[in-house]
């Protein structure tokens, strides 16, 4: 307000507006950069006044609106992330003060270690399933609710019948916690009197049924299906609100020219949301990375670990915290490749509509 | 081990750094927090002045010296140790009691700030690993405690008070002692009188070829012989060890306790797992039972699905809303092979557990220690069994109490056993090798994944990992 109003209340003398002569009132840089700090009401008028206040005055509204942000994430992010790689290479166990320098000694150690590389092959699994797995269920999903319904007179798409509601019933699980989902799959999958074994069993098919879906060969296929299914939801609603921006005249254009559901998918819908595909895609490649409730809770120990779960059995069960955090630095790496590769792999020209 | 005004400052440089790792925003109070601390592992800060030392009074503490004391909030609950923290405010101030189900969670920073309760019921799922806090010296010596005079006869020292193997069980690798295991827990085979005895018209069976004999004819009717824990296959070493030492003497967890090479190959050792092949390869074990998780077994057990289950005695407690009033559940010792068994009927696979420690660091581990020596009163070790269904390590505390049925017959087996009672120590040192290989490896077996000549080669090939690791501590 004060900015906008004392230049009208007092208005500079004219020699001060500049001119080949005249140079404005001698503010010192200091007096500039303190007035970052100060709010506007309180800048002495001679600073005010400066030609270079007014880039002062927006770089200040900047700075302290990002200020309060900046500070949180170094304090919590930035500066647990170098801490971790110093300790990454200490042997430190978590349960003490001391520890000694053992520099790349953890990483040579993760090399030689075969549960390590184990954890890592099922982590990958994960990353390379979890998302072409969620992603297309998610991307048909939406497509049905939204443009895959039978032609009706008074629209040129829409979604199948029921649409809203399937869109409630594919979100459900994302309003579980994911300690839960993990509880109540792990009792359907109890041999004795889980869903699945019984289920199998009453319609035939009681040969399929394995007595241990959890500790076993099993496991792995378990834990992505129930990550795909806890997931699924959220990318329907999201991919929903990305095609809905869709122009409706595009999809008209299409059908006129005779084309299918297939081809206006492939030509129209997927192309012009490939970019809210491609966050998803590196979004659901992090929760795949993880997976570490689902996995802690419903496999038994020694079933399978992925990188989370080796971690935490390294740093909290055997009291290895720095080979641990070096095992953190290796998961750090492998989400930064990965969102990089994600990136640069899916940069396309905008289409602007 | 921080002698030097110089090292110490680095120590607290680290320490503040330590557990910025794990609260940030608290870094600041925290490392002010650790510059009250003093160096690790020296024995604790002695911040209470410390009162008259008497017979009665051993840890010379004063009316108002209080301590802090953290329960572990698991299946025997925390009102036994607030009626032992009633004791204490009687004579020494306040305790400040806490009690949660997950240890670690709940002080790890505490640990490495230096500024740790006095007294921690170390146990459960999240308990801190003990291995780990006696390589950073956070764990202070008992002995004082076990020397002491006890609460209620001042002639006698505490250790002549507990049970034989007690203090033992709290040793690692050398004489100090670290660990007070408190409740004493018997383990075996759990059965139902009631189903054996009526139903199937059987004895417990002493030999293998009686046990197959009882499983052929409990599953003739319906009932499957044995089911376990199939998620936390270690379970199965409850029956399994003491049947090896049953076989084989006690020396076969000697090799086994100090992974020497080829333990688990030894004759004993060969036999116990191909007896046990052999339950499950005749169908007499639950169909599913490796997929589920102990509850589940328990639940399975209780409803007489499955005539035996591998448990210790905690089962009766955490299973009373399944096991029937008129069941007549019983612990039995380890069923044998045959008559050349070198240890008679009855060798029986029991010891002390539940830990209890006092840290290094502590701002009053003798008060922390008192609070353990009024738990190890007779007082005490009653109210406990009486409040958990448990015995206490405390020898002859439970006499003449009204016991439910289990822990009545846990009692018998122990005066039965007499001089062979077991235990093996590889648990405790090496528990990652214990549940994550051995038990994985037995769980794999009895599904029928591994013969046991190739679980015993998986199991042999672990311990050899361990013993070459040089990031695992080695005990013995």
């Amino acid at each position: 307000m004060d900015t906008q109003v004392s230049p009208v209340v007092d208005p500079p003398t004219p020699a001060s507006r500049g001119g080949p002569g005249a140079r404005p009132p001698a503010v010192s840089r200091v007096a500039l950069a303190a007035a970052l700090l100060l709010p506007p009401r309180l800048t002495p008028e001679s600073v005010r006044y400066d030609r270079r206040y007014r880039t002062v005055d927006r770089y200040r509204f900047v700075c302290w609106f990002l200020a309060p942000p900046l500070l949180i994430y170094t304090v919590l992010v930035i500066w647990p992330f170098l801490q971790a790689f110093f300790y990454a290479m200490t042997d430190w166990t978590g349960f003490g003060g001391e520890f000694s320098m053992v520099w790349s000694g953890n990483f040579s150690r993760m090399w030689r270690d075969d549960a390590f590389w184990d954890a890592l092959a099922n982590s990958l699994v994960l990353l390379v399933l979890a998302p072409v797995i969620t992603l297309a269920l998610g991307l048909f999903f939406a497509y049905m609710l939204n443009a895959g319904g039978r032609h009706r007179r008074s629209e040129s798409v829409g979604g199948v019948r029921g649409a809203a509601f399937y869109k409630i019933v594919y979100f459900l699980p994302q309003v579980l916690s994911v300690a839960i989902i993990a509880i109540v799959w792990a009792r359907v999958f109890s041999p004795r009197s889980g869903l699945v074994n019984t289920g199998l069993e009453a319609v035939g098919l009681g040969s399929l049924a394995q007595d241990n879906w959890l500790g076993g060969s099993w496991a792995r296929w378990v834990i992505l299906l129930v990550l795909c299914w806890s997931f699924v939801g959220f990318y329907v609603v999201l991919f929903s609100a990305a095609m809905a921006a869709v122009p409706r005249d595009i999809y008209e254009a299409a059908l006129l020219d005779g084309a299918g559901r297939a081809a206006t998918f492939f030509r129209v819908t997927f192309p012009l949301t490939w970019d809210t595909v491609r966050t998803g895609w590196i979004y659901m490649g992090i929760q795949a990375l993880d997976a570490f409730a689902l996995v802690i809770v419903m496999v038994p120990r020694g079933g399978f670990d992925v990188l989370p779960t080796y971690l935490y059995l390294k740093a909290f069960r055997e009291g290895q915290a720095g080979y641990a955090t070096a095992v953190g630095v290796v998961l750090f790496l492998i989400t930064l490749v990965f969102t990089l590769v994600m990136m640069r792999v899916g940069r396309r020209d905008r289409i602007e509509f | 081990m921080t002698s030097s005004p110089h090292l110490h400052r680095r120590t607290l440089i680290r320490r503040s750094a330590a557990a910025g790792l794990t609260a940030l925003p608290a870094m600041a109070a925290l490392s002010a927090c650790a510059s009250g601390g003093g160096g690790s592992g020296g024995g604790g800060k002695q911040q209470n002045a410390p009162g008259e030392v008497t017979e009665r009074n051993p840890f010379g503490l004063t009316a108002d010296s209080g301590v802090e004391v953290l329960i572990f909030n698991g299946g025997f609950e925390d009102q036994y140790a607030r009626d032992v923290g009633a004791v204490f405010e009687e004579h020494y101030g306040s305790v400040e009691h806490n009690a949660t189900e997950e240890i670690s969670a709940r002080v790890q920073a505490r640990m490495v700030s230096g500024n740790p309760p006095d007294m921690i019921n170390n146990s459960g799922a999240d308990m801190m690993p003990l291995p780990a806090l006696l390589k950073e010296g956070q764990v202070a010596d008992l002995r004082p405690l076990f020397d002491a005079p006890s609460w209620d006869d001042p002639a006698v020292k505490v250790r002549d008070t507990l049970l034989p193997g007690t203090v033992e069980s709290g040793q690692y690798g050398g004489q100090e002692v670290y660990v007070l295991n408190y409740a004493f827990t018997v383990y075996g085979t759990w059965y139902s009188r009631k189903l054996l005895h009526d139903t199937l018209e059987e004895e417990y069976p002493q030999t293998w070829d009686q046990m197959l004999a009882v499983c052929e004819k409990a599953k003739k009717q319906g009932i499957a012989g044995w089911t376990y824990a199939g998620h936390h296959a270690r379970y199965l070493s409850f029956t399994m060890m003491p049947m090896m030492a049953k076989v084989g003497g006690p020396e076969v967890f000697d090799a086994i306790d100090r992974l020497e090479p080829g333990a688990w190959k030894q004759d004993a050792v060969v036999a116990v797992f191909e007896a046990y092949e052999e339950i499950a390869a005749k169908g007499y074990l639950l169909p599913g039972t490796p997929g589920i998780n102990h509850t589940e077994s328990q639940t399975e057990w209780a409803k007489n699905k499955a005539l035996f289950l591998p448990c210790g005695t905690w089962l009766e407690n955490e299973s009373k809303a399944d096991i029937a009033p008129d069941a007549e559940i019983a612990v039995g010792a380890a069923t044998g092979l045959d008559s050349s068994d070198a240890l008679p009927f009855g060798t029986l696979y029991a010891t002390a557990g539940e830990p209890f420690i006092v840290p290094a660091d502590a701002a009053a581990p003798r008060a922390g220690m008192e609070f353990l020596r009024i738990m190890l009163g007779r007082d005490a070790a009653r109210n406990f069994t009486e409040k958990v269904s448990s015995l206490t390590s405390v020898a002859g505390a439970a006499d003449g109490l009204a016991l439910p049925p289990g822990l009545t017959s846990a009692q018998e087996a122990v005066a039965a056993a007499g001089e062979n009672i077991v235990a093996p120590r590889f648990r405790e040192w090496y528990p990652v090798f214990f549940s994550d290989v051995m038990g994985v490896a037995m769980g794999e077996m009895m599904a029928g994944d591994l013969t046991a000549a190739e679980a015993l080669d998986r199991i042999q090939a672990g311990a050899d990992a361990v013993a070459a690791d040089d990031s695992v501590e080695k005990y013995l």
